[in-house]
């Protein structure tokens, strides 16, 4: 970034007043004009320079998308013939193939189905656990919260191996409802310490105006704490959306068998069959397939996945 | 019912999973990486330090190690430094007069710099495999397109010289977005009050930087150091697809791509979780180092403003 360290030092050139402190400044010098500022060197550099890296990033970030977009069109002679030349004809046959014959339809609906199943049992444990946590004193309290905080900040490689025996032992190894609770499991922490501040921050007396109103424990929770956490719960609901349906590490160590395999495994194995014959065509495919969900959903929730990434560190 | 057995029945089942999920793995990893343990069978040995003699005794570790240090010491600073220059930019960097705002189209920059963190690293490093593909890739036609013919089938991430940069250059791409939308908050909350009276006092904009922006940014900016470092010293995913089998003479190898071949790959599960356990060592260690370095610039900071 250009540094432009003199650029207000000029005697005589007192910025525009801005908006925040407008109403008082302006009692103060009803009658004097506004000095016009003045487009100096500095700044049409540092605005040029700030322009053009803000722009090459954003080309760089595009790019490899559109060039991504394009070769799923192409056939796999057409990819091995030049890579920036456009396809001859538009097919939609890599798309067919990516679909059935590499199965990344398959892996897509089994990845709703674990996703789906451990977001909505994640979202009411962790609602359940963070709201005790939070608004009820009890021998053990802080031992339960501390030990979530701490086991948030552990690798979790650390944990596979014997992890992998648990599962073996309880018969859930391999199977889809194992990793569901796998994933249930490594969000709860998350979930817990993000909703905690939510329901700490609850006003105590609508809680005794239900309780007053003969409202149970049940009924106040259910009825009267949980929506009123709902801005919070929509937050972290998001972000475990987009951090279970991009995990890679538990599916590729419990969940082997391949007709439970999830889109990030299928993707995978178009990695890892390199040199192999490979159909480039149905894997550039995939890649959109994978990507225009998230990019329909990005488009339309972009806001509010923005806030619930700024809520999530700052408390 | 009475507010004893609501606590139980409300704290029964995520205790469970906790416990049984992630407690009790955690504990017996330390336990597993004192043994001779070689999968399902469960007779095993109690073997004391040895496994820790035989990880570092293995050439191969000592690349894995060394590339994960790596990463956590290049990627934090190089992905923050970015990621702060971008939202500065965007939210505060626009022109010199008026209010304080963000530079014209911030707004389309900050929504597409976020948009890569929202795919799976492992789709993100499958495109990127596809860009450097030394023959078909992206990249060198790109490159020999504009006449550095030197490049027609270079391979990026066959070459050791060149495989570990590319890589890093993959999750910095994948990861920078995210760092951007949370320091655009943490930017917003200054008070624009602070800037303006700083402008009228005669700072320019890097004394803005350095003296206002910064010093208000530090808890997040901590925050973020310690959790990228997690992200950075893992980088499975990535890593995973870029180069399956850890690189040109396991020049992109990873800790955690090598505990995972350990395990899974030769079933020495004993060695695999002392690996895990030298992982948690070393987050732990490279935390309280960011914790420490942080303590100290804001100390400074208090100082500076008392004087």
């Amino acid at each position: 970034m250009t540094t432009t360290h003199d650029e207000m030092a000029v005697p005589g050139t007192r910025p525009a007043v801005t908006a925040v402190v407008a109403p008082a400044t302006e009692q103060d010098r009803p009658s004097s004009p506004r000095p016009r500022p003045r487009l100096r060197l500095g700044a049409i550099a540092y605005s040029t320079t700030a322009h053009g890296a803000l722009g090459i990033w954003s080309v760089l970030v595009i790019v490899p998308f559109l060039w991504t977009l394009m070769s799923s069109f192409k056939s796999s002679a057409e990819i091995l013939a030049s890579p920036l030349a456009p396809p001859t004809t538009w097919r939609l046959d890599n798309y067919v193939r990516a679909w059935t014959t590499a199965g990344i339809g398959e892996y897509f609906f089994n990845t709703i189905m674990v996703v789906g199943s451990a977001l909505i049992i994640v979202m009411l444990l962790g609602s359940m656990c963070a709201y005790v946590l939070a608004r009820f004193r009890f021998p053990g309290n802080r031992l339960i919260y501390y030990s979530m905080l701490i086991s948030m900040s552990f690798p979790l490689f650390l944990a596979i191996v014997p992890l992998f025996f648990t599962l073996h032992d309880l018969g859930l190894l391999n199977t889809l409802p194992g990793l569901s609770l796998t994933y249930v499991a490594f969000a709860l922490p998350f979930t817990v310490f993000f909703l905690y501040a939510f329901f700490e921050s609850l006003p105590n007396d609508v809680y005794e105006a239900a309780k007053v109103d003969g409202a149970g424990e049940w009924r106040s929770f259910f009825a009267v704490m949980l929506p009123m956490a709902s801005p919070g719960m929509a937050s972290v609901a998001i972000l475990n959306f987009i951090g279970l349906w991009n995990q890679f590490m538990l599916p590729i160590v419990f969940n082997t068998r391949k007709e439970n395999w999830v889109l990030t495994q299928g993707m995978n194995a178009f990695a890892s069959s390199v040199g192999r014959s490979i159909d480039y065509g149905a894997l550039f495919a995939a890649v959109v397939i994978t990507i225009v969900p998230v990019l329909i959903v990005y488009i339309l929730f972009q806001r509010r996945l923005e806030g619930s990434v700024s809520q999530s560190s700052f408390r | 019912m009475g507010r004893a057995t609501f606590i139980v029945t409300f704290l029964f089942l995520p205790m469970t999973i906790f416990v049984v999920f992630i407690v009790n793995p955690f504990l017996q990893a330390f336990y597993y990486s004192l043994t001779d343990w070689r999968g399902f069978s469960r007779d095993m040995n109690f073997v004391g330090l040895a496994n820790f003699n035989t990880m570092l005794a293995d050439p191969v570790f000592l690349t894995a190690l060394r590339n994960s240090l790596l990463l956590c010491l290049v990627l934090p600073t190089a992905i923050l430094t970015a990621a702060f220059l971008i939202a500065f930019t965007v939210t505060a960097g626009g022109p010199f007069v008026g209010a304080i705002r963000g530079l014209k189209g911030g707004g389309f920059h900050r929504v597409i710099a976020f948009f890569p963190y929202t795919i799976p690293s492992i789709v993100i490093g499958l495109i990127w495999a596809q860009v450097y593909d030394p023959t078909r890739g992206l990249l060198n036609g790109v490159l020999t397109g504009i006449g550095m013919t030197q490049f027609e089938s270079f391979p990026w991430l066959g070459d050791t010289e060149t495989a570990m940069g590319v890589s890093m250059f993959v999750i910095f791409w994948g990861l920078v977005g995210f760092y951007v939308v949370l320091f655009v908050a943490s930017i917003k909350g200054i008070p624009g009050e602070t800037y303006e009276a700083a402008r009228i006092d005669g700072a320019g904009r890097a004394r803005m930087v350095v003296s206002i922006t910064l010093p208000q940014m530090l808890s997040s900016i901590q925050t973020s150091y310690v959790y990228l470092g997690l992200t950075a010293i893992d980088a499975f995913g990535f890593m995973m697809v870029l180069n399956p089998q850890g690189g040109p003479n396991y020049s992109t190898l990873t800790i955690t791509q090598y505990l995972y071949m350990t395990a899974f790959g030769k079933g020495q599960f004993g060695v695999a979780t002392a690996m895990g356990v030298l992982l948690a060592v070393i987050i732990l260690i490279y935390s309280g180092l960011i914790f420490g370095i942080f303590r100290a610039l804001g100390g400074r900071n208090e100082r500076n403003a008392v004087a």
